[in-house]
């Protein structure tokens, strides 16, 4: 087997989601594991997956990839993987790496499974297991061709050193017209404003449940009297109803307080990825049916902007305040 | 203008996975994918806002989806075009965007929107897809779209914050559920979708070739279904009035107030 993991990084940062891919890589796969970073000046971040079980690196340094766009990568991809004979590439979720996957099987015609959680190898063959229909139903998907397209659901593996270093290798970029069109005007910056939620030891998360911005304050004093941070949803975020800081998920932070009071929030994967190892989880929905019931230790069927001030009262009474 | 909006039917309700196929059960009633009437409404918005424009609702699925097309057209959308064939099932990722990127060729559209993902499969990723066959730039999980000067502008979200992106027409969008509020269709526009041109086109029509379509042209296999790793022990209760105290009281016996 020959396989790739593509290694995405921020910044000057190999991303842990890739270097979890690396580690997972190493041990279904046995020792032939290359990486491929792409970017600009990108060549010293490169050599650092070599100490997560990365035999080879491959390095596409070119200013044109300098923007996290998906398409100029599906062009240097497909070409490499040609070059190389590589078999399976491995790609950990990410909004670039989605849409980079998703180009690169359409542009060689090969298999592409997404969301898997793990991956083996049973008979010569690879497996990848895939969460299914809100998780209710694992199943075992795999490839008819190759070259075999994975795209791992975010959080699934998390890296190891092995100490190991990797030899780097230049790819040629050469780019389509098509794939150079469109142009990021604004990237994006690290967010500092607002509080960081990661080390809170209690989280209460708004979601669009709660019916408008305004309604937040019930999560704020729910969260004050708990001793909390507030958390949102993308949803309550992309509609500006709270900063990005505070959001909770795939794109947003890993959280794993104590203790997740999830309200009037459906309870998506991409959301879930964000907080399921949370201590103790408990969730306000209107909907008997939402997801979010199916991960939380203590979920109440109910309107939020009843029982969530009620629930503030009782705290603060119990604190003797 | 010509906007296309790739939609799809799903199962209504909760949905199953057929045992014996190990594919969806989608034989019971069918809804329109919730997440793709976020890109029918965003759609609409720029009709509307460009004039002299028009948007076709382009789809892949049983003859019965067109009842799901039916919907979005109540909403506002001018035409349907479903792309429905037996040899279709059972298709993949490879097998679903070479069949629906035929169908959007013969379209022409300026912009081709999509939704955030298939409610069904969760699949988010078909715009991508599609629009390495069409040779078209495209920008995923829009939570904004403006147009002007024969260009998109797109704010979206990604692991570290807020991009802007810009990209020439014709071009490919896919929206994040959150960019707006779908409408629900007026009674006017239910009576209106019904006299709307709604087709229905073959592989053949489309020159999709047969070993490239369906199961015969997918790269993917189910071998086997699987019960979810157990879980804890947890509870579920319905508010009658007490579930605050409920809450605390397994806060209080978790050591967690
Ligand atoms: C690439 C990608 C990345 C993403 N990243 C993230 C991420 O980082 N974080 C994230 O959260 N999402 C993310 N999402 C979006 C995710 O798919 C969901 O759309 C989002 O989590 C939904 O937010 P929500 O639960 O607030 O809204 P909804 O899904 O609309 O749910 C609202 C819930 O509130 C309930 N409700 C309504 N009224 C009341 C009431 N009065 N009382 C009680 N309950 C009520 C409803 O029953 C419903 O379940 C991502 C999606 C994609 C495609």
């Amino acid at each position: 087997m020959s396989t790739l993991v593509f290694l995405e990084h921020h910044g000057d940062e190999l991303l842990k989601g890739s270097l979890g891919v690396v580690t997972k890589a190493a041990t279904v796969a046995g020792g032939d594991i290359a990486g491929v970073v792409l970017g600009s000046d990108v060549r010293a971040l490169a050599e650092g997956a070599g100490n997560f079980g990365a035999a080879k690196v491959y390095v596409a340094d070119d200013p044109q990839l300098e923007a996290p766009l998906s398409q100029p990568r599906v062009d240097v991809l497909a070409q490499l993987i040609g070059d190389q004979g590589i078999d399976t590439v491995l790609f950990a979720n990410s909004v670039l790496a989605a849409d980079v996957a998703a180009g690169l099987a359409a542009r060689l015609d090969a298999g592409l499974n997404w969301d898997l959680v793990d991956l083996t190898q049973e008979n010569g063959k690879l497996v990848g297991k895939r969460p299914a229909l809100q998780d209710s139903v694992y199943v075992d998907v795999g490839w008819t061709s190759e070259p075999r397209l994975a795209l791992f659901r975010s959080g699934s593996f998390d890296p190891s050193e092995t100490g190991g270093s990797a030899q780097i290798e230049d790819v040629e970029v050469v780019l389509e017209e098509f794939s150079t069109a469109a142009r990021m005007v604004d990237q994006a910056h690290e967010e500092s404003e607002g509080p960081s939620i990661e080390d809170a030891p209690v989280i209460v998360a708004g979601g669009r449940g709660l019916g408008g911005p305004e309604n937040f304050t019930l999560v704020e004093q729910l969260a004050k009297a708990l001793g909390g941070a507030v958390g949102a949803t993308r949803a309550v975020v992309d509609a500006g109803w709270y900063p990005y800081a505070t959001q909770v998920g795939q794109t947003g932070k890993t959280v794993s307080p104590k203790l997740y009071i999830a309200c009037g929030i459906s309870g998506a994967i991409q959301h879930k990825v964000g907080m399921q190892s949370s201590g103790v989880i408990v969730a306000i929905n209107k909907d008997a049916n939402a997801p979010i019931f199916e991960f939380a230790d203590l979920g109440v069927v109910g309107d939020v902007h009843e029982v969530v001030p009620r629930l503030t009262e009782l705290v603060k009474q119990r604190k003797g305040g | 203008m010509k906007i296309a909006v790739c939609v799809k039917q799903i199962p209504e309700g909760s949905s199953r996975i057929d045992p014996e196929s190990k594919r969806l059960d989608r034989s019971g009633e069918g809804a329109l994918n919730p997440f793709d009437a976020n890109a029918v409404e965003e759609a609409l918005r720029l009709r509307d806002a460009a004039g002299e424009s028009e948007v076709v609702l382009v789809s892949m699925g049983p003859a019965r989806a067109q009842d799901a097309l039916r919907k979005a057209l109540a909403m506002g959308a001018d035409s349907a075009v479903l792309v429905s064939d037996e040899a279709a099932a059972g298709a993949d990722l490879v097998a679903t965007s070479y069949a629906l990127s035929k169908a959007l060729e013969r379209e022409g559209a300026d912009l081709i929107l999509f939704g955030q993902q298939a409610g069904d499969s969760d699949g988010a990723v078909l715009w991508a897809a599609v629009a390495d066959r069409l040779r078209l730039p495209v920008v995923s999980q829009a939570a904004g779209v403006t147009h002007e000067n024969g260009k998109v502008t797109v704010k979206r979200q990604t692991e570290f914050g807020y991009d802007v992106i810009e990209a020439p027409l014709p071009a490919v969008v896919a929206v994040s559920d959150a960019i707006n509020e779908p409408r629900y269709p007026s009674l006017k526009g239910i009576m209106g979708a019904k006299s709307k041109p709604q087709a229905t086109v073959s592989l053949g029509d489309l020159g999709v070739e047969p070993e490239r379509a369906g199961e015969q042209g997918s790269r993917t296999e189910v071998y086997a279904l699987g019960d979810p790793p157990a879980r804890g022990e947890s509870k579920k209760i319905e508010d009658d009035g007490s579930a605050a105290q409920v809450i605390l009281d397994f806060l209080a016996e978790k050591r967690l107030v």
